[in-house]
């Protein structure tokens, strides 16, 4: 019986790191680049395929060609990404690592070496998603991981009582997740220079619009905000999510212009005030997106822009959440500076010739502005431009092809289009994008605002009114502002999926509200869960200035409870046959509430036959149980004997004196 | 002969200079205040990576990161409970191990109880250098059995049996040592093609000659029911004769007598001993009686395993007075 240190590692450990590997790799494979993806994929089936075979031996030759196959992935990782050092190609090359892992160990230590790569995927996981279903994968990867470190010391036949192991082992790990996860000092992160590539690949808005970029969104289901309202929701006609303004225009493309950072906003915020709470998904910039137009901020977090915008500190790159008001009515840029004004008439020297006669026609008797802009939305009107998600490809000079060839287009085009003939009148006008509308989340009541609700309209500035809010696409398509751009779009036009009619798309839509209150509810109080609501939740446990010695000692004294319960549960000896105890001292104390508690000198029978003379009613409930325990207890042994104790804790639990 | 019961006439001074102080009487239930728990080396690099991705969660921001950590630090700590909790409670009920010949291996006996009702798998005892495993369901008890190499006779003490277990993960090690007062006797191993036993009259060294030869016919006497079959005289039987037993000088009642002291030719007591054992079991397989003489006083001639079991102990332990 006695042996040397096991150098080969029990068969079933390697299948649950095959099993941990699955579960950790597979929910990487939709960012991974399609070439990893298939090398992990192949790795795992020739992984596969040779332990099914059961030659999993590793000599010097099978050793030379995985350290081969190392080197080539590297190789493939630069190639593909260019760079080496950063976050997509490191999780390439775990990803791949772990595979080779697979193949490679079959040594207690290989395997040891494969579950720490796993927990660093399980965590680069979070990168990409940090969702709800992202945080699922991860638990599950974890508890494969355990299951095979259990089988690496016990390798037990039974992978169920391999996996009930695991799953007690993370039952008690929870409460140390929970206590931490709560009063673990947040750091404000991060604590060093990040690889260039640490925020890629966040959707949103860009800096300058140009044809057919913010069409381009709209086919993204992807949320943008989301947004509570503590009363009632505003009208749609009201739902403008400010984002960057864009003044400078080149003839294709419009620009945002130098702008100036406030502490408090250039305006005073007036009439009615809409109070919410906005949630702003992370998109690498710095723009909140407030409804028009927020009022004073409490917190010194966020910064306003000279062009009504509310900026935050930071790029945001985690999801931002703040506590806003908006005041729709508020009057802006009544004092505007004549800068500002010159700049928002400006044109290119050249293009557009038509739209330039057509506004010199529309404009030749009147300087009035109001009267300008009534005529253009009038021609606007009359000239029956129809709005899709399709937009032809405008080559040489956007505006002319669009109002005068193509004579369809989506929002940018209708407002690029609108603000050129403005200027091209002398009105002061810019372009201005963000969201529009966005679809009440019927589970939590939450507004949820996706890219694809990404929009452009105009603003111009009037005398005495200051800059106004015109919206050129809504004369076209008065619904998209109403009911959203699928009710917009004409009939004929293909919708991405959600977006589409009839009863299956309708319950997708349900059931895409309820996963996304599920996410919101996640978002907010897990992934949202920051160093502000760290401090918030301790002040509503009655600390008052929770610095990091309250968090230290709180911390010392939560973990320090926990282990001693760890501790009580395993130093506690339960005897077995407890339950026939248990039962029998239940019965007992019920009675003894009537005064006919049971004498240490008393047997079951002689004692059921006591309370039987005292509770006439009860006598045969108390002798059936009576008997029926002092059989179990005293009987000999018999092979139901779990049945009768069921039988009789249900009939004990039926039982009242009273 | 069990081990335990010789040591016991074992002198304080000797099981001093053996190194075993505080011996523990078995049984012994394994308590709080002798088991210790310390990572292994796989916890330190599980801790390791657990501050590396820590850092990563800091670095981004990653709350589910954060959260990932302190469930793989809670596992880690769970573990380790459990891997305290597998030993404790747990009952060494007796160690024990039988002689065996030098170069031979013992085989310790640890006979372990589990008086819960959970499981303990994984239990490992190790001595020295070898170790053996097993897994105890709730209310199981076991034997396991290492094995212990021998070189020389003599006494070998058995100083530490530790009990250690790295169930649940193996990123800690929960251990207790036990020093039970179990000492193994190693029998010199028997002298390799030693001369036959001495037989007859004349012999040479290390046997006195009582009576006549060994495998001398020296004649016929009537039957007992008590005699060997191998011993009656069939073709006298077989002739139509009465039932007639074979007697041979030396067998049965004549005495070898094996005399350390007589071994002139023996230059040391290794080779003394080897050559005594060597012939007390020829002596043994032949079913002959024989009496020993050892610097420690002579056992008187007898035959059988108790009989063995002692020359056998006296030799592993024989020493010349003179000096060595």
């Amino acid at each position: 019986m006695a042996r040397n240190v096991r150098r080969v590692a029990p068969r079933a450990a390697s299948l649950w790191l095959f099993a941990t590997a699955l579960v950790t790799v597979v929910p990487h494979m939709a960012y991974l680049p399609l070439w990893t993806s298939g090398a992990c994929a192949l790795l795992l089936a020739w992984h596969l395929a040779r332990a099914r075979s059961d030659g999993a031996r590793t000599d010097r030759v099978h050793r030379l060609a995985m350290l081969l196959v190392a080197l080539a992935v590297a190789l493939a990782v630069r190639m593909d990404f260019g760079y080496f050092f950063g976050k997509a190609p490191g999780i390439a090359m775990l990803a791949t690592l772990l595979c080779l892992k697979l193949l490679e160990g079959n040594s207690p230590r290989d395997v040891r070496a494969g579950v720490l790569l796993a927990f660093f995927l399980q965590l680069a996981l979070f990168f990409d998603d940090q969702t709800l279903m992202a945080a699922l994968f991860a638990l599950g990867g974890a508890l494969c991981a355990a299951a095979t470190m259990l089988a690496l010391e016990d390798p037990e036949p039974s992978p169920w009582r391999t996996l009930r192991s695991g799953a007690t082992l993370m039952l008690q790990a929870l409460p140390f997740l929970i206590v931490l996860f709560m009063l673990f000092p947040r750091l404000p992160g991060p604590l060093w220079g990040m690889p260039r590539d640490a925020w890629e690949g966040m959707t949103g808005l860009s800096e300058e619009m140009a044809p057919g970029s913010i069409a381009e969104l709209g086919l993204s289901s992807e949320i943008a905000l989301r947004a509570d309202f503590s009363d009632a929701l505003p009208p749609p006609s009201q739902r403008y999510w400010r984002g960057p303004v864009l003044s400078e225009f080149d003839g294709r493309v419009w620009r945002m212009a130098r702008n100036a950072r406030l502490a408090q906003p250039a305006y005073a915020p007036a009439g009615p005030a809409i109070d919410y709470v906005l949630t702003v998904e992370p998109h690498n910039k710095r723009w909140l997106l407030a409804l028009d137009f927020p009022g004073a901020a409490s917190d010194g977090e966020v910064a306003y822009g000279s062009e009504y915008t509310l900026l935050a500190e930071r790029p945001l790159r985690t999801r931002a959440q703040l506590a806003l008001q908006a005041y729709p009515e508020t009057v802006v840029g009544l004092a505007e500076s004549p800068a500002v004004l010159d700049a928002a008439t400006r044109l290119p020297e050249s293009g557009s010739p038509r739209t330039r006669a057509l506004v010199a026609e529309l404009a030749a008797d009147t300087d009035d502005a109001s009267q300008i802009l009534d005529r253009v939305l009038a021609w606007f009107s009359t000239n029956a431009l129809t709005y899709t998600l399709a937009p032809p490809l405008l080559e040489d000079d956007p505006v002319d092809e669009f109002l005068f060839d193509a004579r369809s287009g989506f929002c940018e085009h209708f407002s690029s289009a609108f603000v050129f003939m403005m200027r091209a009148a002398g009105v002061p006008a810019r372009v201005v994008t963000g969201y529009q509308g966005g679809t009440v989340n019927r589970v939590d009541g939450t507004l949820v605002v996706r890219q694809s609700d990404a929009h452009a309209w105009a603003e111009l500035w009037l005398p005495g009114r200051g800059w106004v809010r015109v919206d050129p696409t809504a004369l076209a398509a008065p619904s998209r502002i109403e009911s959203g751009v699928s009710a917009a779009l004409p009939a004929g036009e293909t919708r991405p999926l959600m977006m589409r009619e009839g009863v299956a798309a309708e319950a997708l839509r349900a059931l895409r509200d309820r996963w996304e209150a599920l996410g919101n509810a996640w978002n907010r109080n897990v992934v949202g869960y920051d160093r502000q609501r760290q401090g918030d939740l301790l002040q509503e446990l009655g600390v008052e200035r929770p610095d990091w010695r309250t968090l230290a000692i709180a911390l010392g004294a939560g973990l320090g409870l926990l282990m001693l319960a760890l501790l009580a549960w395993a130093l506690h000896q339960r005897r077995p046959g407890d339950d026939l105890d248990r039962l029998w001292r239940r019965f007992g104390a019920r009675l003894a509430r009537r005064g006919l508690a049971r004498l240490p000198s008393e047997g079951p029978i002689d004692y059921a036959e006591r309370v039987a003379q005292a509770l006439p009613e009860r006598a045969r409930e108390v002798r059936v149980i009576a008997r029926s325990y002092a059989r179990l207890r005293y009987g000999p042994p018999s092979a139901n004997a779990a049945a009768l104790t069921r039988e009789l804790a249900q009939r004990i639990r039926e039982f009242s004196p009273q | 002969m069990r081990a335990t019961d010789a040591l016991e006439g074992l002198p304080d001074a000797l099981a001093r200079k053996l190194g075993r102080r505080d011996d523990d009487s078995l049984p012994v239930t394994l308590r709080q205040g002798r088991i210790y728990v310390l990572p292994t080396g796989a916890g330190l690099a599980f801790a390791l990576a657990l501050m590396v991705m820590l850092v990563g969660a800091i670095n981004y921001g990653l709350s589910l990161g954060y959260a990932l950590v302190f469930l793989l630090f809670g596992l880690g700590v769970a573990g380790t409970v459990h891997a305290f909790r597998n030993l404790h409670g747990l009952r060494v009920v007796r160690a024990s191990v039988e002689p065996v010949f030098a170069g031979e291996t013992a085989t310790l006996r640890v006979h372990l109880e589990n008086p819960s009702n959970w499981r303990r798998p994984a239990l490992r005892v190790r001595v020295g250098d070898t170790e053996a495993h097993a897994t105890l369901d709730a209310g199981a008890a076991d034997t396991l059995a290492v094995a212990i190499p021998t070189e020389q006779r003599g006494w070998h003490a058995i100083e530490r049996i530790t009990l250690y277990t790295t169930w649940p993960l193996g990123l800690a090690r929960a251990w207790s040592v036990l020093r039970p007062a179990v000492s193994v006797l190693v029998y010199a191993a028997p002298e390799r093609n030693a001369p036959p036993l001495p037989s007859g009259a004349g012999s040479p060294e290390g046997l006195r000659p009582q009576g006549t030869g060994d495998d001398d016919f020296a004649g016929l006497r009537s039957h007992r029911l008590t005699d060997s079959p191998r011993h009656v005289a069939w073709k006298a039987v077989a002739a139509g004769g009465p039932m007639l037993t074979k007697e041979f000088a030396g067998h049965a009642g004549a005495a070898l007598e094996l005399d350390w002291h007589a071994l002139g030719a023996c230059p040391h007591d290794e080779a003394r001993a080897a050559r005594l054992t060597a012939w007390v079991l020829a002596a043994e397989a032949r079913a002959a009686t024989y009496a020993l003489t050892t610097p420690d006083g002579r056992l008187a001639s007898a035959c059988g395993r108790a009989h063995l079991s002692a020359c056998l102990a006296r030799l592993a332990l024989a020493r010349s007075r003179r000096g060595a």
